[in-house]
Order: C-alpha cells, then sequence, then structure tokens
C-alpha cells in the first residue's frame, strides 16, 4: 500500500536541471532515504513534494489523489507535515507556541470567537496547549516550554521543529535533515523518536548526511546524484553500489570498491 | 501550579488603573483633552500592532481608513439621517469592506512594495476627501454632528463636562480595544498571525492559510482606525481631510515603532510620548521639532524593539 507516489519530477532552475525524472513511493510505517552528495537535490525533491516549488514534470499523488503542485497549507490539510534543514523557527514565539501553532489545523476556528476570547476559542487553546505540552515532553523539551524560542540551542530548535511537525499528526512527515548539528547523544535521541514515529503507521521520508544513522534506521534508500536518482534500494544494496560509491567518494574509490557508511 | 494573573489581564489592569486615576492629577480640563487624543490615537495604534507587530505586514495608508470613520460620522447623520454612532459602526463596516476588497491584491506585496502600495491608498481616500467638495466640504473641511450620549448620561444623572465625557469614553473605547487585541494574541488566529511573520514557508506547511490570515488582521486593523478616526471628528465636532492624509498615517506608524511594534501596551505608551512629547516641548519654541526629532532618533538607536519592550528587557535583566 503506497502513501505517496512521487512519479518523474523535475524541476529546472534557469539553465540548471536541479531534479530530473526521480520517481519513487512510501508506504506508512515505512522509513524511506534520500541520500546523496550535496547539491544533488534532496532540499529541492522535500520543496516540491512539500507544495514549496510547483514541479515543472512529473506527478505526486498522496494517498492516491494527485497533489502536484498543492500548496503547502492544503498538504498539510491532507496529512503532510515537514521539517526544514536551516530551521524555520517562530523566533519570537515561546517554545510552547511553537508546537501549538503546528495543532493549528485542529485550532483554528471563527476569528470573531478569538477577538472577543470566547469560551469555544479558549477551549480551542486550552486543549492544543494540553497536546503540545504532551508532545515537548515527548521530544524532552517539557522544561523550555515557557521560553523564547530564539534561546534554545540548536540541537533542541531541531528537536523543536520536529515537535512541531508532529503536532499537525502527520500521516507522513518529511524530516530535512534532523540530526545535523547535533551531538552524538541528540541523534540517537532523534533516532529513536523517528523509529518510534514511524512504528505509530507515519510513512517517513528522511534526507540526512549522518550515514550512520540512515542505514540503522531507513528501510529503502534513493539515492540521488546532480538531481537524479542513481540508486535506490535497501540500505546493504545501495551501500555496495559502485555508482553510490563513486559520487560519493569519487572514482578512485569505487575502482578500490570501498564501501559507503 | 499557581494560580496567578495572566498577562494579559495585568496589562489591562494596568492600563484601566492609569486611565482612572490620571485625572487626580489634572490642573485643569485641557489634560482631559489631552488624555482623549492620547487614547484615539492609541486605538489606531493597537490596530497597527495586529497588522504590523502580530502579522508584519506594513501599512503606511491606514489614515485613510481613519478618514473613511471620520466622515461617515460627518456625511451618514446629514445624508443619510443615521445617527452619530450608527454612523460610526457603519463606517467600520465600510472600512472593514473596503479593506478587504484593496486587502486580497495589495498583502501579495511584500516590504516596501506593501507600503507603497497602502501609502497609495491613503493618499487616494484624501485626494477625493479634499475634492470632493460638494459632499465633503472640501479642504476647509466641515462640521459633525453631536454624538447625543452626553446628555443620556445627564438625564439618568451622570453629569460629565465635555472634555470629561470624551476622555471616558474614548479612554473606554481605547480598552475595549486593547483587550479585544491582547485576547486575538494568544488565541489560535493570533498565533497564526505572528507565526507566518516569523516564517511564512513553515507557517504554511503547518496548515495556516497565509492570504487568509493576513487579509483578516488588514481588515482587523482597518477598522480599528475607523474606530478612532469616528472618535476623533466626534470629539472634536469638526474634521478635515487632513484626518486622512499621509502625515497621519507615518504619524500613527512612528508612534507604533517608537513604543514597541509587537506589544498592545508598548505601542500605546508610544501614542502617549509621542502625543504628549510636543506639548512638553513647546517651551523650548523653535527647538521643539530639533529635539522630538532627536528623542525619536535615540530611541530608536538604543531601543530598537520600541520603548516598553526594551524598558521591560533592561528591568528583568537586573532581577
Amino acid at each position: 500500500m503506497t502513501l505517496l507516489s512521487v512519479e518523474g519530477v523535475g524541476i529546472d532552475f534557469g539553465g540548471l536541471r536541479a531534479v530530473n525524472d526521480v520517481g519513487f513511493s512510501v508506504s506508512p510505517g515505512e522509513i524511506v532515504s534520500i541520500i546523496g552528495p550535496n547539491g544533488a537535490g534532496k532540499t529541492t525533491l522535500f520543496n516540491m513534494i512539500s507544495g514549496v516549488y510547483r514541479p515543472q514534470r512529473g506527478r505526486i499523488a498522496l494517498d492516491g489523489t494527485d497533489v502536484t503542485g498543492m500548496a503547502p497549507n492544503r498538504l498539510a490539510e491532507r496529512g503532510l507535515s515537514r521539517t526544514f534543514q536551516n530551521l524555520q523557527i517562530f523566533q519570537r514565539m515561546s517554545v510552547l507556541e511553537n508546537v501549538m501553532t503546528g495543532c493549528h489545523l485542529r485550532e483554528r476556528g471563527p476569528v470573531l470567537g478569538d477577538l472577543l476570547s470566547l469560551p469555544s476559542s479558549r477551549r480551542r487553546s486550552a486543549a492544543t496547549s494540553a497536546r503540545a505540552n504532551a508532545l515537548l515532553e515527548r521530544v524532552g523539551l517539557a522544561r523550555a516550554a515557557e521560553r523564547e524560542a530564539s534561546s534554545l540551542s540548536y540541537g533542541a530548535l531541531k528537536r523543536l521543529e520536529i515537535a512541531r511537525a508532529l503536532a499537525l499528526e502527520p500521516r507522513i512527515l518529511l524530516l530535512d535533515e534532523p540530526a545535523a548539528g547535533c551531538n552524538a547523544v541528540e541523534t540517537e535521541e532523534i533516532d529513536h523518536l523517528i523509529a518510534e514515529v514511524a512504528k505509530s503507521g507515519v510513512a517517513i521520508l528522511l534526507v540526512e548526511h549522518d550515514m550512520k544513522m540512515v542505514m540503522r534506521i531507513s528501510g529503502h534508500i534513493v539515492v540521488l546524484d546532480r538531481g537524479e536518482k542513481i540508486a535506490e534500494g535497501a540500505p546493504a544494496t545501495v551501500s555496495r553500489n559502485p555508482k553510490v560509491i563513486e559520487a560519493y567518494l569519487g572514482t578512485q574509490a569505487a575502482e578500490a570498491g570501498d564501501a559507503v557508511g | 501550579m499557581t494560580m496567578r494573573l495572566s498577562r494579559k489581564h495585568l496589562t489591562l489592569i494596568v492600563l484601566a488603573a492609569l486611565v482612572a486615576l490620571a485625572p487626580a492629577f489634572f490642573p485643569s480640563n485641557f489634560y482631559y483633552r489631552i488624555g482623549s487624543l492620547i487614547f484615539v490615537n492609541g486605538l489606531a495604534v493597537t490596530g497597527l500592532v495586529v497588522l504590523i507587530g502580530f502579522a508584519g505586514q506594513i501599512s503606511l495608508g491606514h489614515a485613510g481608513f481613519a478618514g473613511i470613520g471620520a466622515y461617515a460620522c460627518a456625511l451618514a447623520p446629514g445624508y443619510l439621517g443615521l445617527h452619530p454612532g450608527l454612523a460610526m459602526l457603519g463606517g467600520a463596516g465600510l472600512s472593514g469592506v473596503v479593506a478587504w476588497l484593496i486587502g486580497r491584491p495589495i498583502l501579495r506585496l511584500k516590504g516596501y512594495y506593501l507600503a507603497v502600495a497602502t501609502l497609495g491608498f491613503g493618499i487616494l481616500v484624501s485626494m477625493v476627501l479634499a475634492n470632493e467638495a460638494g459632499i465633503t466640504g472640501g479642504p476647509d473641511g466641515r462640521e459633525v454632528a453631536e454624538l447625543g450620549l452626553r446628555s443620556a448620561l445627564a438625564a439618568i444623572g451622570i453629569g460629565l463636562n465635555n472634555a470629561q465625557f470624551w476622555y471616558a469614553a474614548t479612554g473606554l473605547s481605547m480598552l475595549a480595544g486593547a483587550w479585544v487585541a491582547l485576547n486575538l494574541h494568544d488565541s489560535p488566529s493570533g498565533r497564526a498571525l505572528r507565526a507566518l511573520h516569523d516564517s511564512e514557508v513553515a507557517a504554511r506547511t503547518v496548515g495556516v492559510d497565509v492570504a487568509r490570515l493576513k487579509l483578516q488582521a488588514f481588515v482587523i486593523s482597518a477598522v480599528y482606525a475607523s474606530l478612532s478616526g469616528s472618535l476623533l471628528a466626534l470629539m472634536n465636532r469638526f474634521i478635515t481631510p487632513d484626518v486622512a492624509g499621509f502625515l497621519h498615517s507615518v504619524e500613527q506608524v512612528t508612534m507604533t515603532v517608537f513604543g514597541g511594534v509587537g506589544s498592545v501596551p508598548g505601542a500605546i505608551l508610544g501614542a502617549a510620548v509621542l502625543t504628549l512629547l510636543p506639548q512638553a516641548l513647546t517651551v523650548l519654541q523653535q527647538y521643539e521639532n530639533l529635539i522630538l526629532g532627536l528623542i525619536m532618533m535615540l530611541v530608536m538607536i538604543f531601543m530598537r524593539d520600541g520603548l516598553l519592550p526594551s524598558l521591560m528587557r533592561r528591568l528583568k535583566g537586573r532581577e
């Protein structure tokens, strides 16, 4: 059963083929990783899947429905959630408010009720606050709930973004380098969190440079190089693929037959 | 967790106490008048806090909505036979509709493009008010009907002189405006607005309909501006197209930024200081504007977040 299917998508920036003819699929509870050298088009692919960019070629379907070029907020309504490589935190809001905003689709209501602080509006806020606190507990940030988000460390901000993305109760979660800049302990925590989320039936699409982590948790790996898919398969297969080794380490290494990882 | 007063209630209590207690220190009726002006400006800047401070969208044309509100009170009683109080509500409704109509195309613009587009709107309104002299009275302005509420209050035994009545009326309006804006701040819509201010792309990915929320903030702030314009017209019993002018727009944005653009009490403090300062500095005669300009520059250089947020941060830092 496929939740997300990407078929032959591509986009050009000026004369550059940033992504070309990439396809793969993700099922509920599956962790699929997209790897590749810097500039391979991983984040661009993420931006197309999450509706930030409109693909110029190909088709993206979510649960059988064509969602190619759909706006990010519409995709969120269909259960697609994401984090960002370069962090997109709501800096001037508290840690708790950041996660509460992740519950927007559940807590939104008539603006008039919000202006007059009607009981229905207060109830929605209170319910969201409880949910957000539970999520902060889950990512280990409960004690920082009232702090301004901009005061958190980089590793904590990464976890905050994950909590905010989970607040949407996604069916598919796109994580763009969730462990970047995190120390070994933090990486392991994120690792566990991702596995746990996948176990609950959420499809996960992961971009990550930490190869140990990718090899450990992915069920399936898609390898990009210069915007094209050069390999895909189970971690063990992909790491022995000569094309992959070449893309990562150059031709010499490929000839020597070194494994990635 | 212990029960404590929320920041919203604390802010409202302090504001209400200041409004209620200030008259104890007034040496003459003239100060009621200054107070009323502060409150009218305070109402307008609260609307700008919603638009600029929460949603992060600039407007240099909000005096246009003040003009609509003011001239609704000036014209509707004569031409349509509406009670001035209803004219005020009608003006607010009209401003909301106009904001909704022009907001849809112009809120797609960002930064200084949006600033110039809103600027154009403000100029348009003030030109129409100045040129349609047959209806509006033109640049010389026009008289505004009596609200009539004061005599109604006198009839039930609440006797206030004119200055005192307007002090109370504008003060209560400003407090109500502050209450509404503070409600919004901590509500689902308010969080979404502040989120899109910080990162539009992240706000979209959590499901925020950015275009719709920006439009709502624009309409809300237009209603604030309109009500403040109406109050000004009813209080002065006279209005000129200057109420919709560019200078008036800039003055109110300045007050907001000066006091603290993200903070309702901050912006109100900004309105108070920049309404009072010119009065206080008149003793300096020809140097008045020089000193005023200097103070504004110094505050923005050393207190970039605005007067109140910067002061609060400094106080917290000392604790």
